[in-house]
């Protein structure tokens, strides 16, 4: 029990460092993927705007980017950290290559919500004389929120899993501290208390995007 | 006066599904007149090519060749901002009905005023005069999962009218309710006709919609109009295979074949086939007339229909008595009905 008591400042600050990494690159790799998703979906062919080179282009991007085990993406994309975060080492290096690799990720979610759009309520808009612009605001999205809420918690929490190994770059967080505090040095309860941390940070992010999709979708 | 709206050799093709494909003509060289205020019927079986037609007149879809002319703007030669701004006084209202789940029957219905700029208050008005216009006062906070197909459809036909359009495009608008739904919704886009003066073009394979509401009436088959007249004419004189096939959908078409065989087994005497339109001459006067004669005569087929307001009878009776009587009591129907023995 005193054990316990002893690593619990460690394990909240770890938690509140994983946290912070974990809603900085979703807000990121969000922003980003919602991009390249909602690019995705309105160029490619029947889209409101269809443009081929473009969609072939972020198509082949999204998948170079997406089979890329992330501790490799994230030692490779240390020139270019040190070109747009000053460094390419440290918690914000991590921060700007889970941003990186959620966005490619996220991107693939969104593309499979919006695609799923029955496409009568688009020309139900087209016909009112709708920008494709002002469609995206107030038909694409607003009408696949739901979806989209679930695929970007399941997105967190795949982000979370992308914290855990921040340490091989230096950054920190709850992988990090598990891994350098609890497997190297053989203490169970560091481990165990961070992997319960992780647990039940996940289950209630889960829960508050169930509940928010829920209240978006009205059932 | 100068049609409303205008189709001159309008084609459309689409590329072919797969490569070496055939290209698909989903509307082959198609040239129609719709005048101002008409209610006009595009009638034709799944795949003859009228959801693509309906949707070259808006330039939902561009067209490969002809043009489209509506009012005194060809609207088949507009890109971009100049065809949205077009757009906008064209209103649709679809099948499916195709409404925002994600917002409420008021935030609807405002859509298209939110397109054109108009400012909240405004909406506001309009929405409620709109709502009340199609019957659904007092439902402009509900979505559109709580409310019957039926309703549904009225919240497109105000959303359609959101923005005062002079034409309103109706792709296969009552095909998914039932029968006693449709004829409200019917009598709805009536009455849009009627009262605000909305020219309107109806898409179906429903030829009760057609008798119901349409003036006139375009029979489409495989991507070409075969077939243009009123609505009344298309329906007692069918020229072609399609159309008459479309008619006999809603008006009882003689007895053929077996079904012939089955009444003639069923009934003695002679068949003849009385036709008449509604130049003053009743399902009543037919019967009294041979009542009069004093020929025993049964009625073994086909009835009266309501075309647009029109009557159209169609009966085909069994007459039994010496060849004398039978001849005066048909002479003694009098005029206005054309008769014609089954043999």
């Amino acid at each position: 029990m005193s054990e316990i008591v002893g690593v619990l400042p460690d394990l909240l600050e770890q938690t509140a460092i994983m946290l912070w990494m974990v809603a900085l690159s979703l807000a990121l790799g969000g922003i980003g993927g919602l991009v390249i998703g909602t690019g995705l979906t309105v160029t490619r062919r029947g889209g409101i705007l269809q443009q081929p080179i473009v969609w072939w282009v972020l198509n082949v991007l999204v998948n170079t980017f997406r089979p890329i085990p992330f501790i490799i993406l994230l030692a490779a994309l240390q020139p270019v950290g040190r070109l747009v975060v000053g460094k390419g080492i440290g918690t914000e290096y991590a921060v700007f290559a889970i941003a990186i690799a959620a966005t490619f990720g996220i991107a693939r979610i969104v593309e499979q919500n919006l695609v799923a759009l029955p496409a009568g309520v688009v020309e139900a808009a087209r016909a009112t004389g709708a920008s494709p612009w002002r469609i995206i605001r107030t038909v694409i999205i607003p009408e696949t929120l739901g979806p989209l809420v679930l695929g970007f918690t399941f997105a967190v929490i795949a982000i979370v899993d992308m914290s855990a190994v921040a340490g091989l770059v230096g950054g920190e967080g709850l992988g990090n501290w598990a891994v350098m505090y609890g497997y190297r040095q053989f203490d169970e309860v560091v481990t165990w208390s961070a992997l319960i941390m992780v647990v039940i940070v996940v289950q209630l992010i889960q829960a508050l995007g169930n509940w928010l999709a829920r209240r978006i979708m009205r059932r | 006066m100068t049609s409303h709206i205008v189709l001159d050799r309008v084609s459309k093709r689409f590329p072919p599904a797969k490569r070496g494909g055939d290209e698909i003509v989903a509307v082959d060289d198609v040239s129609l007149a719709i005048e101002q205020g008409e209610v006009f019927g595009i009638i034709g079986y799944s795949g003859a090519g009228k959801s693509t037609l309906v949707r070259l007149i808006n330039q939902l879809e561009p067209v490969t060749s002809g043009a489209i002319t509506v009012g005194d703007v060809t609207i088949s030669e507009l890109r971009g901002k100049r065809l949205r701004e077009q757009q906008t006084r064209i209103g649709m209202i679809f099948q499916r009905f195709n409404l925002l789940t994600s917002r409420t029957v008021a935030g609807n219905v405002a859509y298209p005023l939110e397109v054109i700029g108009v400012g909240r208050a405004e909406r506001t008005r309009r929405v409620e005069e709109l709502l009340e216009f199609v019957g659904l006062e007092g439902r402009a906070d509900a979505y559109p999962e709580q409310l019957s197909g039926g309703q549904q459809q009225r919240v497109g036909i105000a959303r359609a009218l959101a923005a005062n359009p002079q034409i309103l495009l109706a792709d296969e608008a009552t095909s998914a309710l039932d029968p006693e739904t449709t004829a409200e919704v019917l009598d709805l886009l009536a009455r849009v006709n009627r009262q605000l003066g909305v020219t309107i073009v109806v898409i179906t394979h429903e030829m009760e919609v057609i008798t119901r509401i349409a003036d006139r009436v375009a029979v489409m088959d495989a991507g070409r109009v075969v077939e243009t007249g009123l609505t009344y004419d298309v329906f007692t004189r069918p020229q072609t295979a399609t159309a008459k096939r479309f008619v006999q959908t809603v008006v009882r078409a003689l007895p053929e074949g077996d079904e012939l065989a089955r009444l003639r087994a069923t009934h003695d005497g002679r068949f003849f086939t009385i036709s008449f339109t509604d130049e003053g001459v009743s399902e009543a006067r037919v019967f009294s007339a041979l009542a009069k004669a004093g020929v025993d005569f049964n009625l073994v087929h086909g009835g009266v229909d309501d075309i647009q307001g029109r009557v159209y009878g169609l009966l085909t009776i069994a007459v039994r008595g010496e060849a004398d009587a039978v001849a005066r009591a048909l002479d003694g129907i009098g005029s206005g009905v054309t008769v014609e023995e089954q043999r």
